[in-house]
């Protein structure tokens, strides 16, 4: 289970985050929604140890994960796959995959891994050979989860996984999420396509201005007031005249 | 005539150059920090050959198996006392900081240098020093070829280190995009601390193979940085083997520069290269990015 505690993240004297707690059970897929500069990535590298946060704690399985550097926050397996994806675009297809399987833990079974993600993103295999950057967005999206995944993560936090990417390829990436799920990883996906992340996830919280404004149900959040018109548009309320 | 012959001296002092470039390329690729004493710790590394061979009759070429690692660990003791804590800044500030502390190293191990081994030139002369393979007219001293060779050899190590190792391959990944390396599980210090010492060792060894070659005094350092630099500009980062062939241009370019215009501007071209590739080609003649 990880637990966010009340924690608090400035960048200098700019306070992005001012005491947000949330938790995600074992096995749970939760969602993390909200404008943009809420805090929502400050919140995942929080978690993943690029950022300190001045107060709070966060706990994984028990134990504290804060104050770590980011590789002891991997070697217990919590990954996030960064926004705008970050690969190592000089490398090649393959070489971002081994790379992901840097932790020790991880390194004894990477062959039969890089066969698990070939098989998860048989787009990979077929561009093994290729440089990271001369992929496409959906390509690029794919290699960033399946490098996240060479890790083996039991935690996987996901920073936009379906920004700038065609409905077509969302889809694909969202049927991976829901497969990770069902195979028991946890997950916590923050999204600007809010509802295909609440139709996705049964529970999520939204995050507006450094807080947590709002908790509950995906379906259950969908119908409410506020999210409808916040973050579904006109489109949205339209249709539920 | 006069000029191939100076093309052969051009190209076998250019694979120290490189070699040199090589070392500077990974500290300033990896860490973005801009180490001016690179020069210097390769005339640290030439002292060691030297005073190997001179007290104990050790072999320069063998002498760098222990060069190497002692400056390895030479580099390990720089990074934990100074540069770790320059590497923390941003960026800019990086830069400027290293230049600073690359500075203060410069004075320091040239004044030491001096101070315990005097302001001497030295060389070794081994018994194979004056051997030569003759090709008709011209002639190539046996031991600038083995050096050449050698540097060669190194780099090539190197280069699939950096392309096939665990570690190696965190050093590219930490130079690319350090984020997201750390999001990996690698360690971004120590990949800094390793490809410090890499390059410091690069340094020692290009310091005892200019002993072997040519010789060496406490004043040399500035010099070789200089080239090293140049080199760097020339090649553009990223490519070991681009660092190599920037060296040998850069010796090949002096040595014609000598029989054309006269030895005394030697020093000139190359800095008139660094200045022509500044403008006209600024990421390098072998750098892909920025």
């Amino acid at each position: 289970m990880l637990e966010v505690e009340n924690i608090q993240v400035s960048y200098g004297a700019l306070a992005a985050l001012h005491g947000v707690s949330l938790t995600v059970r074992p096995g749970e897929m939760v969602a993390l929604v909200g404008p943009n500069c809420a805090g929502k990535s400050t919140l995942l590298k929080t978690i993943a140890g690029l950022l300190v946060p001045r107060a709070g704690v966060i706990r994984w399985e028990g134990k504290r994960l804060s104050g770590g550097p980011p590789q002891q926050i991997v070697e217990r397996g919590v990954a996030l796959v960064p926004e705008g994806r970050r690969l190592f675009a000089a490398m090649t297809v393959r070489e971002n995959l081994e790379l992901g399987a840097f932790p020790q833990r991880a390194q004894k079974g990477r062959r039969a891994q890089i066969e698990r993600v070939y098989g998860l993103f048989p787009r990979l295999f077929e561009r093994e050979g290729q440089l990271a950057g001369s992929l496409s967005g959906g390509e690029q999206q794919m290699l960033a989860l399946g490098r996240a995944l060479m890790g083996l993560p039991r935690l996987l936090l996901l920073d936009e996984p379906s920004l700038g990417l065609a409905p077509k390829v969302v889809e694909t990436i969202f049927a991976i999420l829901a497969e990770l799920h069902r195979e028991g990883m946890s997950l916590l996906i923050v999204e600007q396509n809010v509802q295909a992340a609440l139709n996705l996830v049964r529970r999520a919280y939204i995050l507006e201005g450094g807080k947590i404004v709002g908790e509950g149900e995906g379906q259950r959040l969908l119908q409410d007031d506020h999210v409808r018109a916040a973050y579904l548009g006109p489109l949205a309320r339209g249709s539920s005249a | 005539m006069i000029l191939t012959q100076q093309l052969i001296l051009g190209v076998l002092v250019g694979g120290l150059y490189g070699l040199a470039a090589a070392g500077l390329s990974l500290t300033f690729g990896v860490l973005r920090v801009l180490n001016v004493a690179h020069g210097e710790l390769l005339m640290l590394g030439g002292y060691g050959t030297f005073w190997l061979f001179t007290l104990w009759q050790i072999d320069p070429f063998l002498s760098l198996l222990g060069v190497g690692p002692a400056l390895f660990a030479l580099g390990l003791i720089l990074y934990w006392t100074l540069f770790q804590f320059v590497v923390k800044a941003h960026e800019e500030v990086r830069i400027k900081n290293s230049l600073l502390i690359g500075f203060g190293l410069t004075l320091v191990f040239h004044t030491l240098a001096i101070r315990l081994w005097t302001a001497d030139e030295r060389a070794v002369t081994t018994a194979y020093a004056g051997a030569v393979i003759k090709m008709g007219a011209f002639a190539i001293p046996l031991v600038r070829l083995s050096s050449l060779v050698l540097a060669f050899a190194i780099l090539t190590a190197l280069h699939l280190f950096l392309a096939k190792a665990r570690w190696g391959r965190a050093i590219r990944a930490t130079a690319e995009d350090w984020e997201a390396a750390a999001l990996m599980g690698i360690p971004v210090g120590k990949t800094y601390l390793l490809a410090f010492a890499l390059g410091t060792a690069l340094a020692g060894i290009a310091g005892g193979l200019v002993t072997v070659s040519y010789s060496i005094s406490p004043s040399i350092g500035l010099e070789w940085t200089l080239k090293a630099l140049i080199v760097v500009v020339l090649a553009g980062l990223g490519s070991l083997f681009g660092a190599f062939a920037g060296g040998i241009l850069l010796g090949v370019a002096e040595a014609t520069s000598a029989v054309l215009v006269g030895g005394a501007y030697r020093e000139v071209v190359g800095l008139v290269l660094f200045l022509v590739i500044l403008l006209v080609r600024p990421q390098g003649l072998f750098g892909g990015r920025g």
